[in-house]
């Protein structure tokens, strides 16, 4: 009875709304509002926002801009970029969003997501986990949109999440992301079986089909994409789009 | 013409009520978030929202003066209110989050989701879920049996009094979803961020 969120993935770069591959060559797709109201018209089940820049230039997502999408739609949707403070998460939170994305800052300084849990609850707060091969092909969290390593194994770093407090994380594929060739099943799994908080399976997902086994084969409860939502066709010409009928 | 309805969502401290706000004007109707005995005393409707731990919701509640008009407006006058999620759980006679007393409006106590198959089933509850109607409502007007709502949630209503059952629905256990106690109602789930059933339970309210 149980389905998983099939959520999409806007990325904020500037005032625009950005796609990448492999967290570079950032291409410019539209007004993120704009995709905000088309995926509250198809109703989406959930929405992600990342501002991919805050944490690298050290400020946080605009506050106006989070206000706007809240005013946009009727539906849940969470943010992330550069939160690195209690009050950060109350101002993001005042704006109407059920759950803030902490991602450098919770490898940064673990102990923040204890603080952030015990003063919002577990369910306000969700860590994004971007993990990317080293040079020994083993998997390693990066930080600051993928500049940095960070110095975690991935499933070690998700139960230390967890055990401090996060009540849901995000594992994205920084080598798979806008590859649009399949979610990264291995890792989705482990963590998946690692953790008894929800797991949101981010990068890669290039058709309805890898969503489908993110959660038959790697027990996602989230699945999200940018890619999928953004794009239509070889040639990726942009086209907001979300998955009519239900795929779950 | 019939005055349109002063609804008042109760604002004790814990965030995140401007999105009920939203939703509210968003259906055309007009509420406003307040702290004041006096607007309590003066609403026709309530709605306790909020989102975080229970004991420090009570915690908040407590301290802001407000128990003696809330408990006035409700169980004396009879006012209609609809607790959201935390909100509705305050309801209850106590909570396994931090082990205090709630409210005690509803027979009912606040326990833990215990999960078997830890694998499928993931603790928050965060999704969309169908939710079957149990009773005649006016709160359920228009809105079909087994319509998908909005979770996020740990805890659920264990309730004494089945007969007080609105919706239900399921994660790995049945648990209510929704309840309803003469003027009391309560929501699990999210209807300020269900798409249009949501906004369409919040229109039932605002127009009881």
């Amino acid at each position: 009875m149980h389905r998983p969120r099939i959520i999409p993935v806007l990325l904020l770069k500037g005032r625009g709304l950005v796609k990448s591959v492999r967290f570079k060559n950032h291409r410019y797709i539209g007004d993120p509002l704009n995709a905000a109201r088309l995926f509250n018209e198809f109703q989406a089940d959930e929405l992600i926002f990342l501002d991919i820049e805050a944490s690298h230039n050290n400020r946080l997502i605009s506050l106006e801009f989070v206000n706007a999408v809240a005013e946009e739609v009727t539906m849940p949707f969470s943010v992330g970029g550069g939160i690195q403070t209690i009050e950060n998460i109350r101002s993001v939170i005042g704006c109407g969003v059920e759950k803030v994305i902490i991602g450098s800052y919770a490898a940064q300084d673990p102990s923040f997501i204890r603080k952030a849990s015990d003063e919002f609850g577990s369910s306000t707060i969700s860590v994004c986990i971007d993990v990317k091969k080293d040079l020994f092909r083993r998997d390693r969290v990066r930080i600051f949109n993928g500049r940095k390593a960070a110095g975690f194994e991935p499933v070690e770093f998700a139960q230390l999440m967890e055990s401090n407090g996060a009540g849901e994380l995000i594992i994205q594929s920084v080598d798979r992301d806008g590859m649009m060739n399949g979610y990264d099943i291995g890792l989705i799994k482990a963590v998946t079986s690692s953790v008894g908080i929800p797991v949101v399976a981010l990068g890669g997902a290039g058709s309805e089909n890898d969503l489908i086994k993110a959660f038959e084969q790697g027990h996602a409860n989230g699945v999200a994409a940018g890619s999928l939502f953004v794009y239509h066709g070889e040639q990726r010409g942009v086209l907001i789009n979300y998955p009519s009928g239900k795929l779950f | 013409m019939s005055m349109p309805s002063k609804v008042v969502i109760v604002d004790y401290g814990t965030g995140n009520l401007s999105s009920v706000k939203r939703s509210i004007a968003r259906i055309g109707s007009e509420c406003h978030v307040s702290s004041e005995i006096a607007d309590i005393v003066a609403s026709d409707k309530l709605i306790l929202a909020g989102v975080g731990h229970f004991e420090s919701a009570m915690a908040g509640l407590r301290k802001s003066g407000l128990m003696d008009a809330l408990e006035q407006a409700v169980l004396v006058d009879k006012k209609p209110i609809l607790g959201i999620c935390l909100g509705m759980e305050l309801m209850a006679k106590t909570s396994e989050e931090g082990n205090v007393k709630g409210l005690g409006w509803l027979d009912a106590n606040v326990v833990r989701f215990r999960i078997a198959d830890k694998l499928r089933y993931k603790v928050p509850h965060i999704g969309w879920n169908r939710v079957k109607v149990k009773k005649n409502s006016r709160l359920m007007k228009k809105i079909p049996d087994s319509a998908e709502f909005y979770f996020l949630h740990s805890y659920y209503l264990n309730l004494a009094d089945h007969s007080d059952l609105l919706n239900e629905t399921n994660f790995e256990t049945a648990f209510p979803a929704a309840v309803e106690k003469n003027n009391i109602f309560g929501v699990q789930y999210h209807p300020e961020k269900s798409h249009q059933v949501g906004l369409q339970l919040l229109k039932n309210f605002v127009e009881m």
